[in-house]
């Protein structure tokens, strides 16, 4: 029951910690908007593009080169969360999870070396 | 006082309490951020010869950044019309909630910490990960070329070095046998894992300094080119919140590296344990600080190019093989 309590209020804090993260913004932009001007005009309210007169859309198609870079985050993100479990249970589980796990990380590491060959990674 | 606290029956009451403690903590940090801004003038200006504010709160400048923030919250917040009004709203919130999210978990000395959490470092590097999204989101809906451009560019760097910095961190916990980062600080009694973990100290240290995205690493504001990256668009507090959570990473990256790899609260020798462990903690931690601050005025912008090779082709291989250096280590030796 005691361990029940400590887990519980734990993440009581974390859920308080949150509260207080977004509570910071709201109520400092909340009193900021009484104390700060507001008098909107029409060149105010253009977009930014140094000092030229913004022409058309600007979430234009993207260089492919950033979702290549978030597939590979992918794969090695989902690579950590196999590690941590296994370095946390290393002293239980021995040798042999360490081959293992070698073998499994020289499976993504040619991915790696791949994606190395084929100039993924070099930025133009 | 927290150990009673949290044997109790979770409730309204506690929450309260824990609000209040919390607040104090906040405004703990809101106070190290003005004057880390200020130190990190003053130091850029020692080093550069010249004398940093020392106009504003006396000679040494004590109130430039109180002033500068009363300046942010008296101007004109200016949305664009052209830009996407609820996430433009929500990306500055979204960025700096975890950012004071991840302080929770710090162990500052024995007794003074807020949550005892068993996956600690698991939860600063997952909670940590989600102010890409504030970022991504700040520069998407801005509609401006240059937000959108440092919104990707920012977004590529942190997922990039996010990968080094997680894995430089499993010799850590390969030799400590524990996510909990009390029980990390626990484990270097007879030695602290910078001596132990060299390798995994640099990578995670250049990860970090990635991760915070300063100089050398600052190409997602590299003012230059991108005018101001992802936050070109966002005026007055807004951008202020955007700043304030890069300065609150700093304060809990500073933690997290004590915790980790200095030994925390204790003492480097037995012999000085009579001073108590706040001493140590703060001692390591402006030390951390200092070098962050060096480094920025010392080490030139890098190109975007090499910033992406680098994380991918230096920094993955290096961790990856220390993790299995020090797990052979640790089967052959202890």
């Amino acid at each position: 029951m005691e361990l029940l309590n400590i887990y519980q209020n734990n993440y009581l804090i974390v859920f308080v910690f949150l509260c207080l993260g977004v509570l910071l913004p709201v109520v400092a932009l909340y009193l900021g908007k009484l104390l700060r001007p507001h008098k909107p005009s029409e060149a105010k309210l253009t977009t930014y593009e140094s000092g030229v007169e913004p022409f058309h859309d600007s979430r234009v198609q993207f260089n492919v080169r950033y979702y290549i870079f978030a597939l590979m985050f992918v794969i090695f993100d989902v690579e950590t969360v196999f590690l941590y479990p296994w370095a946390v249970a290393y002293d239980k589980l021995g040798v042999f999870a360490l081959i293992e796990m070698l073998i499994f990380v020289v499976m993504l590491l040619i991915g790696l070396v791949y994606a190395w060959k084929k100039k993924v990674l070099r930025w133009i | 006082m927290i150990q009673d606290m949290l044997q109790s029956s979770p409730g309204l009451g506690n929450f309260v309490i824990f609000f209040i403690l919390g607040l104090v903590l906040l405004l703990i940090v809101l106070g190290f951020v003005t004057f880390s801004i200020l130190a990190e003038r003053k130091v850029m200006g020692y080093i550069q010869l010249r004398h940093g504010p020392n106009q504003v709160g006396g000679r040494w400048g004590l109130l430039q950044t109180v002033a500068d923030v009363l300046k942010l919250l008296l101007k004109e917040d200016i949305i664009p019309k052209l830009a996407d009004r609820p996430l433009f709203i929500l990306a500055p919130i979204i960025a700096f909630a975890p950012s004071f999210m991840v302080l929770a978990t710090i162990p500052f000395t024995e007794n003074f910490q807020f949550a005892d959490l068993n996956v600690g470092l698991l939860y600063y590097v997952a909670i940590s990960g989600m102010t890409v999204f504030g970022v991504l989101l700040g520069g998407w809906a801005s509609n401006n070329k240059y937000s959108l451009l440092g919104g990707a560019r920012a977004t590529a760097q942190m997922i990039s070095y996010e990968i080094p910095l997680v894995m430089s961190v499993l010799g850590v916990i390969l030799l400590s046998g524990s996510l909990n980062l009390n029980e990390i600080v626990e484990a270097q009694k007879n030695g602290w894992f910078i001596l132990l973990q060299p390798i995994g100290f640099i990578v995670f240290f250049i990860a970090s300094v990635a991760e915070l995205s300063r100089t050398p690493f600052d190409l997602p504001e590299s003012e230059s080119e991108l005018v101001a990256g992802y936050h070109t668009e966002y005026t007055g507090f807004r951008w202020a919140f955007f700043m304030l959570a890069e300065y609150v990473y700093l304060f809990a990256m500073s933690a997290l590296i004590t915790v980790l790899f200095l030994g925390g609260w204790m003492a480097p020798f037995g012999f000085l344990d009579f001073i108590p462990g706040s001493v140590w903690f703060s001692i390591k931690f402006f030390f951390v600080l200092f070098v962050y601050l060096w480094l920025r005025s010392t080490f030139p912008r890098m190109r975007a190019d090499k910033l992406m090779e680098f994380a991918w082709k230096v920094l993955l291989p290096i961790a990856l093989g220390n993790i299995f250096l020090t797990a052979l280590i640790k089967s052959l030796f202890f």
